[in-house]
């Protein structure tokens, strides 16, 4: 390939091998009136993909709320939503997807997840305060899991821990679904003074256009289309389709980017991600009415003799581009200089409405702004669904059709130690959770994570949640659980849930089984953002997540559409957190329990019944237990809160003892089956402890709210005790629970 | 009584220490940017936490070049006092300002966790206001393997040269209390004339009351205590 043939009229044949259809080679010809060169075409390929113009999903998630009573700017206006949390502040925050380049490359991959998802955060002109992240992987006994495992936890905590953004909260899931293909997703939670918010429109004809950070090079490129395809045995020659970070880039980026925002120079920002120059100069010129002129040969590039389209699509990390108001150019090259960066000014903006791109003088490219971009000439495709056959299948099953377990004890040591279930210790020591001087949950320890917000009374709770066992067994009950359990994290820890944000995680979008997932996935959350009332601030879509075998076939991951979501802690005395604090402490189970052990870890697991319905959920029932749960929080009854998920209760009751080495005497209910009411997942019920003299406030608040309660027992100096039967000391559980995964890293 | 903290690109707890130092302990800080030259008259000089110039050559090797490392290194050799945390102890012995030097840890992996220190030093300003016992304060590095011959360390035991240990909860130092390899246990150390401090443990994570725990903050406690005596 060389200038001339850059230049010549693209065939289908090659818009197909960059992943375009026949139809969107024909509708890109009618855009334009001509057929596109090959650089044009290039550009259409990664704009209309899929994981850059959602042409697959945009009609579902139109339908999600986006406007709240906590949104500053709602989702879709800017690059992530924000969220008003008074005292001038914003909160922008975001989840988006790495999974593709981490299934290939997990350290890369995951590193650049991580500094792609800060980077929206502080285009914004948000500061970082704490990153998240949701990762699922195969059975870890199996040595691909371990190093794609110890290659995303190095790649996270290299890239990050030199960022120097906390890492406060997360999750870990192993499943056979995800063997060939990790999820791998992100979450960056930052905060901005409300007059300092960084528009990513281009604004201004004649205002220069610069590129500033890392020079370009040859890495990443086309790594968006990369993302729009399944995973195959052939996926490893897409090595060139993932990008190299570089944190150290990236926090001088950080740090340049927010001293820009204090001054009055930027009419707009947006930073390089996905299709590098091509989307954000093509984003910010659609977004603003305009056009821009973009001169390729001036942007800094690592190696000589790059073609436009190279520099065009290249994924090239830390790099943002600026539209600056004209006359202020100085200020942008001094603040840049003093970080030692690139700020170079590559074109400016023009009446457009196309976007043109040249190479030393000649036009390589010119393209309507609007025709690349969502909401504009990007295509939107309606896909066909269909139930699958093993939704009816699993409704068949029933309780009574696996026995009791004959020994108690067994279960319960199996399920703490269970790699779901037990402490993700091995991989979050590996993260800086403590910089920044802001996580309120290291000494105290909560269903989400707490972070200061410094110079106020506030505090955010944050959580990512999602079981994708149960979304797999019912789509729209499952993503429903995941919001409510995102918010029930948050309730608990003593705050208000605010807003969401969603990394959609899904297998091949063109499989109408899989559109049934996704389509009953969207309806189930947009349920429960509306009950909950928190808004859907943005996110990503991350398709064809599956795996290809050689006789062709697919098998999907389990659809995982993982949610991140923010509250608001008024005051942080509210903080309330999960550890038993005294022996003698009563401790009450607040909700329903039902004869349930539906896609349980104990059911899954121990009997090895892989398809049955989601556990027991109602969104009204669920709630009426979280606003029961605040005003208990904000009354001061109770003394500590923890939500019974994964493993179900008897987890739950370890995890509170585990903190301070106390342990608990209780009675099971005889109504409900033994295993079901220590093991079973049925949703909407938190453990809490009262102290003595406040029991009666309690019961009399909790019964006012309608509530069901429980009394459980009590809690002990360490033994832990069920209905008489002795299950031992709660430090024989602290060694299964913390180290089962580094013991099965050491195999 | 004037503080400094250094800042180099890539130092990520810089603010954490200004934040400590000024809105915790109400001391007078500046910041002092790697490419100045002029130490603006502060007393005592921090060099924080990160990763200098991205530590990509080997952490603190390349920020000992920086302008503003002259000017510490000749506030030092006046007796001025300099104390680095977790990089800003690599750093100063990468500037043959502190004895030893801080390889992989021993499982080659990043730590970050609570971790238990008992002073041992009682003729250092860091640790001679402190209480015999063991304090919690975290840890977060990936190089903080504490190293040095045979006869350093001996010499380092001999002058009271030992900040911290590192621990367990009960105070016992026991191959098990050592989060990284560090020979004897050492978390930090001082230099013979003990007015240069260096310790891997970010007492600024412990020092504010809203994180629940403040056992790092009677570490500058007794700075400022004994300084100000």
């Amino acid at each position: 390939m060389n200038l001339s043939s850059a230049l010549a009229p693209a065939t289908l044949e090659q818009a197909q091998e960059m992943g375009l259809r026949a139809d969107e080679f024909d509708k890109i010809i009618e855009i334009l009136g001509r057929t596109p060169n090959f650089t044009e075409m290039c550009v259409y390929s990664v704009m209309w993909s899929e994981h850059c113009s959602y042409k697959n999903s945009i009609k579902w998630l139109k339908t999600l709320p986006k406007d709240g009573p906590h949104m500053l700017v709602k989702a879709g206006e800017e690059n992530a939503g924000l969220v008003d949390i008074g005292d001038g502040l914003g909160c922008a925050f975001k989840i988006e997807s790495h999974n593709h380049p981490s299934a290939i490359e997990p350290y890369q991959g995951a590193a650049t997840g991580v500094g792609g998802i800060n980077r929206d955060i502080f285009t914004m002109g948000a500061r970082p305060i704490a990153q998240l992240n949701s990762l699922r992987f195969g059975k870890l006994d199996n040595a691909r899991t371990k190093w794609l495992l110890g290659g995303v936890v190095k790649g996270i905590g290299d890239y990050g821990n030199a960022f120097g953004i906390p890492m406060v909260g997360g999750e870990v899931y192993f499943d056979d679904s995800y063997q060939a293909n990790p999820l791998v997703n992100a979450m960056s939670v930052g905060l901005v003074k409300t007059g300092n918010i960084i528009s990513s429109k281009a604004k201004g004809v004649g205002n220069p256009v610069f590129i500033v950070g890392s020079a370009t090079g040859k890495d990443g490129i086309k790594g968006a289309s990369f993302a729009s395809k399944d995973i195959t045995e052939e996926s490893a020659k897409d090595l060139p389709s993932v990008q190299v970070g570089d944190p150290f880039q990236e926090k001088l980026l950080l740090e340049a980017t927010l001293e820009l925002a204090e001054t009055d120079t930027i009419a707009g920002m947006q930073d390089m991600g996905a299709a590098g120059i091509t989307c954000s100069t093509s984003e910010m010129s659609a977004g603003g009415n305009v056009g821009m002129d973009i001169h390729l040969d001036l942007v800094p590039t690592r190696q000589d003799g790059m073609l436009p389209f190279e520099i065009l699509l290249s994924e090239s990390q830390e790099r943002m581009l600026i539209v600056v108001k004209k006359g202020q150019e100085e200020t942008v090259q001094r603040i840049f200089e003093k970080w030692d960066l690139h700020a170079v000014k590559i074109g400016e903006v023009t009446e457009g409405p196309e976007v043109r791109y040249f190479m030393n003088g000649t036009l390589v490219g010119e393209i309507p702004a609007k025709s690349l971009v969502l909401g504009g000439g990007a295509p939107v495709y309606e896909r066909e669904y269909k139930e699958p056959a093993y939704y009816k299948e699993a409704k068949k099953f029933s309780i009574d059709q696996v026995n009791e377990p004959a020994d108690y004890v067994v279960v319960a040591r199996q399920l703490v130690a269970h790699h779901n279930i037990c402490s993700k210790k091995w991989v979050y020591e590996q993260y800086d959770s403590m910089v920044g001087t802001v996580n309120m949950s290291t000494n105290k320890p909560s269903d989400a994570a707490v972070v200061n917000v410094k110079g106020t009374n506030k505090a955010l709770a944050m959580s990512v949640d999602c079981n994708g066992r149960y979304v797999n067994a019912d789509p729209e009950v499952g993503t429903m659980i995941a919001v409510s359990e995102a918010a029930r994290n948050i309730v608990c820890s003593g705050g208000e849930p605010s807003a969401i944000t969603n990394c959609l995680n899904f297998g091949n979008p063109y499989n109408p089984e899989v559109y049934w997932q996704f389509v009953g996935a969207i309806k189930g959350m947009g349920a429960a953002c509306k009950k909950f009332q928190t808004p859907v601030t943005g996110g990503n879509v991350s398709f064809y997540n599956q795996t290809v075998n050689e006789d062709g076939s697919a098998k999907p991951v389990f659809p995982t559409p993982t949610i991140g979501m923010i509250g608001v802690l008024k005051d942080k005395s509210l903080q309330t957190t999960l550890d038993f604090k005294y022996k003698g402490d009563l401790i009450y189970l607040l909700g329903n329990s039902y004869d349930d052990i539906n896609s349980s870890e104990y059911l899954y697991s121990y009997h090895g019944v892989k398809n049955s319905p989601a556990p027991h959920f109602n969104l009204d029932e669920e709630f009426k237990l979280q606003e029961c749960m605040k005003g208990l929080i904000r009354n001061n009854y109770i003394s500590a809160a923890h939500d019974v998920s994964d493993g179900g209760l008897f987890v739950s009751l370890v995890e509170m003892g585990l903190p301070n080495s106390l342990g608990f005497d209780i009675v099971t209910d005889g109504d409900i089956r033994k295993d079901a009411f220590l093991f079973g997942e049925s949703q909407s019920r938190i453990v809490v402890t009262v102290v003595e003299d406040y029991e009666d406030e309690f019961l009399d608040f909790v019964a006012e709210s309608q509530v069901t309660v429980m009394l459980l027992g009590h809690v002990t100096k360490g033994r832990m005790t069920v209905d008489e039967e002795n299950f031992g000391f709660i430090e024989d559980m602290r060694h299964l629970y913390e180290e089962s995964i580094a013991m099965e890293m050491a195999k | 009584m004037k503080f400094g903290v250094v800042v180099f690109p890539g130092s990520n707890c810089d603010e954490d220490l200004v934040y400590t130092l000024s809105e915790v302990l109400h001391q007078d800080v500046v910041k002092l940017w790697h490419k100045d030259t002029d130490l603006q008259g502060v007393d005592f000089v921090f060099i924080p936490g990160g990763f200098s110039y991205g530590d990509y050559l080997r952490s603190g090797a390349i920020a000992r070049f920086s302008p503003i490392m002259s000017e510490v290194v000749r506030h030092a050799d006046k007796g001025g006092y300099v104390m680095g945390i977790c990089n800003g102890f690599q750093i100063l012995t990468e500037a043959k300002l502190l004895p030893g030097a801080l390889l992989h840890n021993e499982s080659r992996k990043f730590i970050c966790k609570n971790v238990f220190l008992k002073p041992e030093s009682t003729s250092t300003i860091v640790t001679s206001g402190l209480e015999p016992r063991a304090y919690k304060v975290p840890i977060a590095h990936g190089e903080g393997n504490y190293y040095g011959p045979k006869e350093l360390i001996k010499e380092l035991n001999d002058n009271d040269q030992i900040l911290f240990r590192y621990c367990n909860e009960a105070g016992e130092v026991s191959e098990e209390s050592n989060p990284n390899g560090s020979l004897d246990n050492i978390a930090g150390v001082s230099n013979k004339k003990k007015n240069v401090f260096g310790m891997m443990p970010h007492p600024e994570r412990c020092s504010d009351f809203e994180l629940g725990n403040t056992d790092g903050r009677e570490i500058f406690e007794s700075i400022l205590s004994k300084v100000m005596a």
